[in-house]
């Protein structure tokens, strides 16, 4: 960042800390940017003419002699329609090679929206999963994280929900995101063709941590622009969450303040809702909604991290892999999408809920008989049923890896329906079983 | 009059919305400033004085806020504005109208009217010259909707006044006086239809606060007839994320049997309240056939909006509970959810520095909880009327885990537990409440229970009580045939199990999303409990265990069908018909 003429140059470091500096300077404002010889730094304590500065990049080498720039400016992004295809980091600067985006500047981490000025979320999205489609259907303007254990798929996953979802622009936010996954999203998008609706803002763990803080307030910047300015359906993936909370725990570590549960800092909750809390639906027609992954220790939800971020999103997507069928499927009984009563039976066939509930229910039964037989009971004939029922189902509906409309999984549904149960044994009410049973 | 000077002061600090003041005179704990940020004000409250230092909690972003600029104190704590028009508003946590903000992003530095005070109403007055009055005395009233608003003395009034004059029937602004007053000290006050309260303070205006006694009503039955609660008391819902607090409170604020409802929601999604907002005007109130909206106030700070309003969103709502419940109305306040309340008071306590308590909350929660609990309650007015504020707060207990401190805090402070179990929202038993872990203290009270022998019938404590009793005998029966199998049990067991089951699915369990079943009358439930304990006291004969799950099932099926059914119906009669038949089939002899 080059520094101008007129700018007060400041070289006499008082204190450094591993993610801080301070300095006495006057006239500065609160979460003013800076730079600390070139390192991007932002105001985080005030006090007298003493200023203390995070060094997003950590201070290893920073001398107290060091210059200091201040920028006169919180963070922000310059946003305009030549954002689309561009990959950025962090800071917003391209990493594409491609030149500098003009436009507007725009404070990240704006304002949010007043909530009488929102509308109920009512689009469906389709993704062609139905793990998704049919059990924990999507809407815009929702806010849904999918909970993964680190060695899941979740990253093919977020790509191809992103493409078969008819979104105007397809925002990723990388946090810690490997090279090998950054080069791969950047390839899926590239071969769909779908390069000039995507726009990239990328943390890889190549970088220093603390820097990807920035990344959702970037991608949510540029979300706010085309939802809200150009009226567009803007998806918004971020990945991965949990990644972004180590890093607040990291700062905050460092600046002394006492943790709360994991060693997260008291603020979690609202640090995350805040990120998240920009999904919307704007009645002029733009939205935002937000797919987010939080990858999991162990498939333990209490984790503070999973756990804020459940009491905040609308829903979440469980991945698991089902060892019957050896595919990773959306877990039916842990997902839950908060928003899909809006959509579903309305915007889909008029048997969708019920079908649903059905399936479930008697994959429910499936675990049990599971259950009943690694307990060495004897199974009924019932039992055996539904474990068939329950492979198939998990196969041809919930792998991850199927790709078919709603109204061919609800046929499909009732297929399997009519395959391994009686009427009785599903029931459906009597008008969709009089219309969909197979003949 | 001597004009009083304002202290003003300079920022010196900034840490996050913690701002450090030097001032320039006194300030009180709790006093209202506005900090200049180059033109924009940001409302901000003193919560520590520290020699010439005043801490203060900004309720705005400080971003580009530097040392140096000025602070203006006001010289009074955080109010809100009472008078007619509160109704069926939106406020933000310190009352703004959010309908009256411009553009669809709140904008720091914009405060709005709570209330229109140019708008005319039609008084009615109620006192006379020469009445004596205290705080809270009805001059008149106005209609605000369909209740009858009081226009009171105003609460900041101390000792006896003498009513000089009072305006005539008529139409008159909110804000031109409509009585004048003669006060203690001989000399004359003018009173308007608006009066300002700090949201910290309860308002007393009342002579009595017995033990509560009537039942309120709220047509959910794990609540009606297992846990009751009464006009007037306190209860809470902890429970995991996505076990059904948000879906139970909502399921209240329709069909609670209120005068008027106030929701809080505190630090939670804003979708959730733009529910409220599209739903509520289409929805009807069956008690008076007008719409839900028009009882219903909401107060949003969701969870994006800053943390330090958000503290002050839940003291708002108790507030504007308070005035209403001093004209003698039956308030049913709502905070979803408390423990965001509770993380505010954390993020600003760690900021400060202060000692924490467990978990980094501060150590003082357990006293804040309980004296926010303690300003609900059933009132004796000083006319003899009686008003009340039932209050009910939800709890996101991290984890899902209650042991930590605002469930325990809270626990103390809630006479009703409705504790949301995972294990049941995961089974899709809704509402999630735990039969056995729930409680409400209110049925130990010998004035309810009066109460419910008087109106419900002599037996029906009697009958409750049974039934809670079959769910934990139910719940040990289960307990047996998993350790020792279906078959290493008698059959007496699987009956056990069975019985309660059936007050599971058919009194439990209630769907909130079913237009017939959402909400049962008193009446109702009062028959369906009969029904159900009559199954329970039959004698039923079995070859095996193996039959016992098939009949029940059946049985099940034809109550949930009852449920389902208008009471009293065609249908309803048909269900009930079928029921008798399949508990003939094996009564015992
Ligand atoms: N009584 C009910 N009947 C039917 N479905 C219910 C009921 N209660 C809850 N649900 C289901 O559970 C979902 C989550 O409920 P809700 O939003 O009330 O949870 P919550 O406890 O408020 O969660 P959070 O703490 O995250 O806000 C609902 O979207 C709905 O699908
Ligand atoms: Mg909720």
């Amino acid at each position: 960042m080059e520094t101008k003429a007129f700018q007060k140059i400041y070289t006499k470091i008082t204190q450094i800390t591993k993610a801080t500096c301070s300095l006495q300077a006057t006239g500065i404002g609160y979460e003013e940017m800076a730079t600390v010889n070139g390192r991007l730094a932002q105001v985080v304590k005030l006090n007298g003419d003493n200023v203390t500065l995070q060094v997003f990049s950590g201070t290893e080498g920073i001398p107290t002699n060091a210059e200091v720039v201040f920028l006169g400016r919180p963070p922000v992004l310059k946003v305009g329609d030549e954002l689309a295809g561009r990959f950025f980091n962090a800071y917003g600067d391209p990493i594409d090679g491609g030149p500098a985006v003009e436009g507007e500047e725009r404070e990240i981490g704006g304002p949010s929206v007043n909530p009488v000025r929102r509308k109920q979320p009512s689009e469906l999205i389709a993704t062609g999963i139905a793990g998704i489609d049919l059990n924990n259907t999507l809407v815009t303007g929702q806010k849904i994280p999918f909970f993964a254990d680190p060695d899941q798929p979740y990253n093919q996953v977020m790509a191809q929900v992103a493409l078969r979802a008819k979104a105007d622009k397809i925002i990723l936010g990388g946090m810690g995101l490997t090279n090998d996954d950054y080069l791969y999203y950047k390839n899926v998008f590239d071969n769909a063709g779908a390069l000039d609706r995507i726009i990239s803002f990328v943390n890889t763990t190549e970088n220093p941590p603390v820097e990807r803080l920035l990344v959702p307030d970037m991608a949510l910047t540029a979300a706010e622009y085309f939802a809200f300015d150009k009226k567009e359906t803007v998806l918004v993936l971020l990945t991965d969450m949990t990644l972004y909370a180590d890093a607040l725990s990291i700062v905050s570590n460092r600046m002394d303040q006492i943790p709360s549960k994991d060693s997260m800092p008291g603020s979690l909750y609202s640090d995350l809702a805040k990120i998240y809390e920009k999904a919307v639906q704007f009645p002029e027609g733009g939205s935002i909604t937000i797919i987010a992954v939080t990858t999991l220790s162990s498939g333990d939800i209490t984790h503070a991290i999973p756990d804020n971020t459940g009491y905040i999103t609308e829903g979440q997507l469980f991945l698991r892999r089902d060892s019957d069928i050896g595919k990773v499927i959306v877990d039916p009984f842990r997902s839950l999408s908060r928003l899909k009563q809006l959509v579903i039976g309305k915007q889909t066939r008029k048997d969708h809920p019920q079908v649903m509930n059905a399936a479930v229910r008697l994959y429910a039964d499936a675990a049990n008989a599971k259950t009943k037989l690694e307990n060495g009971f004897d199974l009924t004939d019932y039992d055996e049923r539904t474990m068939r029922f329950a492979k198939e189902y998990s196969n041809e509906l919930l792998a991850i890896d199927v790709n078919v409309d709603t109204t061919f999984m609800l046929d499909k549904a009732w297929e399997l329906f009519g395959r391994h149960f009686t009427r009785a044994e599903v029931s459906i009410r009597q008008e969709f079983v009089d219309l969909y049973w197979p003949k | 009059m001597e004009e009083n000077k304002k202290t003003t002061g300079i920022v010196s600090g900034i840490i996050a919305n913690l701002v450090i003041v030097e001032i320039s005179g006194p300030v009180s704990q709790n006093e209202i400033c506005y900090i200049n940020l180059r033109g924009t004000r940001l409302m901000a409250e003193v919560i520590k004085v520290l020699g010439t230092k005043a801490y203060v909690q900004v309720f705005e972003s400080t971003r580009g806020l530097r040392v140096g600029e000025s602070v203006e104190f006001m010289g009074h704590m955080l109010e809100v504005t009472l008078g007619p028009g509160i109704l069926s508003r939106n406020f933000d946590g310190l009352q703004n109208d959010l309908d009256k903000m411009e553009g669809t992003f709140l904008r720091r530095g914009e405060y709005t009217a709570p209330i229109n005070t140019d708008q005319a109403w039609d008084f009615i007055p109620l006192a006379k010259p020469g009445d004596i009055v205290v705080a809270g005395s009805w001059l008149g009233e106005v209609k605000e909707n369909w209740i009858s608003h009081k226009i009171m003395v105003p609460f900041k009034f101390e000792g006896k006044y003498t009513v000089k004059q009072v305006q005539p029937a008529g139409t008159y602004k909110a804000s031109s006086p409509v009585a004048v007053l003669t006060g203690p000290d001989e000399r004359d006050y003018e009173v308007s239809m608006v009066q300002k309260w700090p949201v910290k303070i309860p308002i007393r205006a009342y002579t009595d606060k017995p033990r509560p006694f009537r039942l309120m009503e709220t047509g959910v039955r794990i609540i009606d007839t297992m846990n009751p609660i009464v006009e007037g008391g306190t209860g809470f819902i902890p429970g995991p994320f996505g076990s059904g607090k948000t879906v139970l409170q909502h399921a209240l604020s329709k069909q609670a049997e209120a005068d008027l409802i106030i929701v809080a929601a505190c630090g939670e999604r804003a979708n959730e309240v733009v529910e409220i907002f599209t739903e509520f005007p289409e929805l009807d109130d069956p008690r008076t056939g007008r719409k839900l909206m028009e009882r219903t106030t909401i107060i949003a700070n969701t969870s994006n909006m800053p943390v330090a309003a958000r503290e002050a969103s839940v003291y708002t709502a108790m507030t504007l509970g308070e005035y209403y419940r001093t004209m003698g109305l039956k308030v049913l306040l709502l905070a979803d959810s408390t423990s965001r309340w509770a993380q505010a008071l954390r993020e600003m306590s760690n900021r400060m520095e202060e000692l924490p308590g467990p978990d980094a909350f501060p150590m003082d929660l357990p006293a804040i909880i309980s004296s926010f609990y303690a300003r609900a309650g059933y009132v004796y007015l000083n006319n003899g009327s009686t008003g009340s504020i039932t209050f009910i707060g939800t709890v996101s207990p991290a984890g899902g885990n209650l042991k930590e401190p605002v469930t325990e805090s809270t626990k103390k402070a809630a006479r009703c537990f409705f504790a949301l179990s995972q294990q049941r929202a995961d089974s899709k038993r809704y509402p999630a409440v735990d039969p056995i872990d729930s409680y409400s203290k209110y049925l130990e009270y010998p004035e309810l229970q009066e109460y419910l022998s008087e109106n419900i019938s002599e037996d029906w404590l009697g009958s409750v009580l049974e039934a809670k009793n079959i769910l934990l005998r139910g719940k040990e029966a289960y307990e047996q045939i998993n350790i020792l199998g279906d078959d290493g049990v008698p059959i007496d067991y699987h009956l056990r199990y069975w019985k309660s089951e059936v007050i599971d699915f058919v009194i439990l369990q209630q769907d909130a999303f079913d237009k017939t079943d959402a909400s049962t009358p008193i009446k109702r439930q009062k028959y369906m409990l009969g029904k159900v304990l009559g199954v329970c006291n039959t004698g039923f004969s079995f070859e095996g265990f193996e039959e016992v799950n098939p009949y029940f099932k059946r049985i099940i099926n034809v109550f949930k069908q009852m449920n389902y059914s208008l009471f009293d119906s065609e249908d309803f009669k048909k269900y009930e018909a079928e029921l008798e038949e399949i508990i003939n089939e094996r009564k015992a002899a």
